[in-house]
């Protein structure tokens, strides 16, 4: 594939709208987590909240600085978790890491990651991967320390 | 619009014989992403190498290798006679009053890590000497503009000994406020630290100047001269010596030497008063269970085998820019700075961080793009073989003080060729159709 090609299969049509038009950007209440992640090497950043229900992920906010893959796909997790039981979303976060760290090769599931598979041209540059994850592992992160205080409470 | 033209390939100040220079760096040969012309514009980042460097290492390496200073035999005197006549080379760069101020270390960060730790453990002076010890109520002075390397090491001197860490901020114009130098150099201040060229502004600091007031006040000068190394002639000893820094970091990659070897230059008297750093073999000068002394400068300082064949590798490199002249390579890169910022200034939306003086700044030019993140953009203009930096640069307060997260940053070095800016300003302009910025 031609350099061209390829940075157009990075730069999705799907991923310049989520970036220019995020869907539920903003910090929002309640929330049971908050947490701030870092891009070491470019210093993108995210802080972001999780609201958890009954085992499902009623809201996921967030607030954040960064180019055009990491802002995308911060839309597109809100748009694919909430909604979801925990273990969806947390088998749908399996599967774009999966696609991630295929470095191309792996070819993505429409039906469980919708507008994730725009994603799967970003793979291919290592570099960007990082960006591509960094508010999936925020939510992980951000799921996680619900889930324990939610666990704490119930004790 | 691109400001390309007949003449731009024979701007006054080019370095003469561009092309034929050119030839010595094999890199630039090369081509990426299935044929294009590389055009490296990172050269802040690490800069390319000539072959004379890659060959002195090889050659080294095939025919000279051994240990220095403790092998017996005619190799291990042929590789100590390498590494050390590296040294006086480094000393000869930068006009060093001693040839045994000149530590190796192994690249700029460990230079200023050298200092700043010994200077922690630093004892008060009993007898003769100044006291070189830093303690509570004592305050060590950097910048708003320093790279990682010359914060943090200071961050955790000052943590460990109570001390302050105090800053001069920056002018809305990228250089250093020195509005409160006074409040800021006082009888308090020991340590003042700050870079020679910034990584990200490209600001060429008064170095003689603040280096005269810290001496009025007895504070030891520190100076980074990680990007003044490659492209500004440095004489040290023609400098006076109340306006002479008292150490001088700089790291060997950025002076088309390769990396892995860093130097600190420090004046004599001081090393000699600083504790080592750290302990191992060539640093002593006899050990007994219960106690060591120490070697003299330089071997004090560096512990264990050095990185020869960088040593040597550096010297061949800093032996290059010599043949050129440091005074010719900072025209060159005066007069690519200065078409650069011509040709930035006409993109729409394209702000510059920093002085817009090409006489008064380095060579590395850091912008915003409006509307389009610095990610995206090194991502667009690599894919037509421009390669810049995009991110934070080391400077994350420097950026935080422009209110910015990231910029992208394109550096020239002496190989750099005006051709080269006008392929970065298209790409540039390719980048805002490709993000369908307005025309
Ligand atoms: C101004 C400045 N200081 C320090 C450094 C650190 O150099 P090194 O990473 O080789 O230690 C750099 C280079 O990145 C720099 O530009």
């Amino acid at each position: 594939m031609s350099t061209q090609a390829d940075l157009d299969a990075m730069y999705q049509e799907i991923i310049l709208d989520h970036y220019k038009h995020p869907h539920h950007k903003g910090l929002r209440d309640p929330f049971e987590a908050e947490v701030h992640h870092v891009n070491p090497t470019c210093g993108d950043e995210v802080t972001l909240r999780v609201h958890l229900a009954d085992g499902v992920v009623e809201d996921v906010s967030y607030d954040a600085v960064g180019c055009s893959i990491s802002q995308a796909s911060a839309s597109v997790l809100t748009d694919l978790v909430i909604g979801k039981s925990v273990d969806d979303a947390m088998a749908v976060h399996a599967d774009f890491l999966t696609l991630m760290q295929g470095k191309g090769t792996v070819e993505p599931d429409e039906d469980v990651l919708e507008d994730g598979i725009a994603f799967a041209g970003v793979a291919k540059f290592p570099a960007r991967v990082k960006c591509a994850l960094l508010s999936w592992m925020a939510w992980k992160d951000a799921t996680a320390q619900s889930l324990d205080a939610s666990g704490t409470e119930e004790k | 619009m691109v400001a390309t033209g007949p003449t731009s390939g024979r701007l006054p100040g080019l370095l003469p014989e561009l092309e034929v220079v050119r030839k010595d760096f094999p890199i630039l040969e090369r081509t990426v992403h299935d044929g294009l012309p590389l055009i490296y514009l990172d050269s802040a980042n690490t800069s390319q190498k000539p072959q004379i460097v890659i060959d002195t290492m090889v050659d080294h390496l095939e025919r000279h290798n051994a240990n220095v200073a403790r092998a017996m035999h005619a190799l291990g005197a042929e590789s100590t006679e390498a590494f050390e006549s590296a040294r006086d080379v480094v000393a000869g760069f930068i006009g060093a009053p001693e040839r045994d101020e000149v530590i190796f270390t192994k690249n700029a960060s460990e230079a200023l890590n050298l200092v700043a730790n010994t200077l922690a453990w630093a004892r008060p002076s009993t007898s003769s000497g100044v006291d070189l010890s830093i303690g509570e109520g004592d305050v060590v002075v950097t910048t708003e503009m320093e790279h990682h390397s010359n914060i943090v090491p200071w961050q955790l001197l000052t943590e460990r000994k109570g001390a302050t860490l105090r800053w001069f901020g920056l002018t809305d114009d990228g250089r250093l406020d020195l509005s409160n130098v006074d409040e800021l150099i006082t009888e308090h201040t020991k340590v003042v630290t700050l870079t020679w060229v910034s990584n990200m502004l490209g600001t060429i600091n008064p170095i003689a100047d603040i280096t005269r007031k810290a001496h009025a006040v007895g504070a030891l000068v520190v100076v980074d001269a990680s990007q003044a190394a490659p492209q500004l002639p440095i004489d040290l000893a023609s400098m006076a010596p109340e306006e002479r820094p008292d150490f001088v970091a700089f790291t060997g990659h950025k002076t088309v030497g390769p990396t892995g070897i860093g130097v600190l230059w420090g004046r004599r008297e001081v090393l000699e008063q600083l504790p080592p750093f750290l302990g191992g073999g060539e640093m002593i000068e006899t050990v007994r269970m219960e106690r060591s002394t120490y070697a003299g400068i330089p071997h004090k300082f560096e512990a264990g085998t050095p990185p020869i064949v960088e040593a040597v590798g550096l010297g061949a490199a800093l032996t290059y820019l010599g043949h050129l002249g440091m005074d010719a390579i900072h025209a060159h890169e005066q007069a690519i700075t200065r078409y650069a910022l011509e040709g930035l200034g006409t993109i729409k939306g394209l702000t510059v961080l920093g002085p817009l003086d090409a006489a008064q700044r380095g060579g590395a030019i850091s912008f915003e793009l409006e509307g389009v993140h610095p990610h995206d953009i090194a991502q667009v203009v690599d894919s037509r073989g421009v390669a810049i930096r995009a991110g934070h640069h080391c400077a994350k307060p420097a950026h935080a003080r422009f209110g910015v997260q990231s910029s992208s940053r394109m550096s020239s070095y002496l190989y750099t060729t005006p051709a080269e800016i006008d392929a970065l300003v298209e790409a540039l302009e390719y980048t805002r159709s490709y993000f369908r910025l307005d025309g």
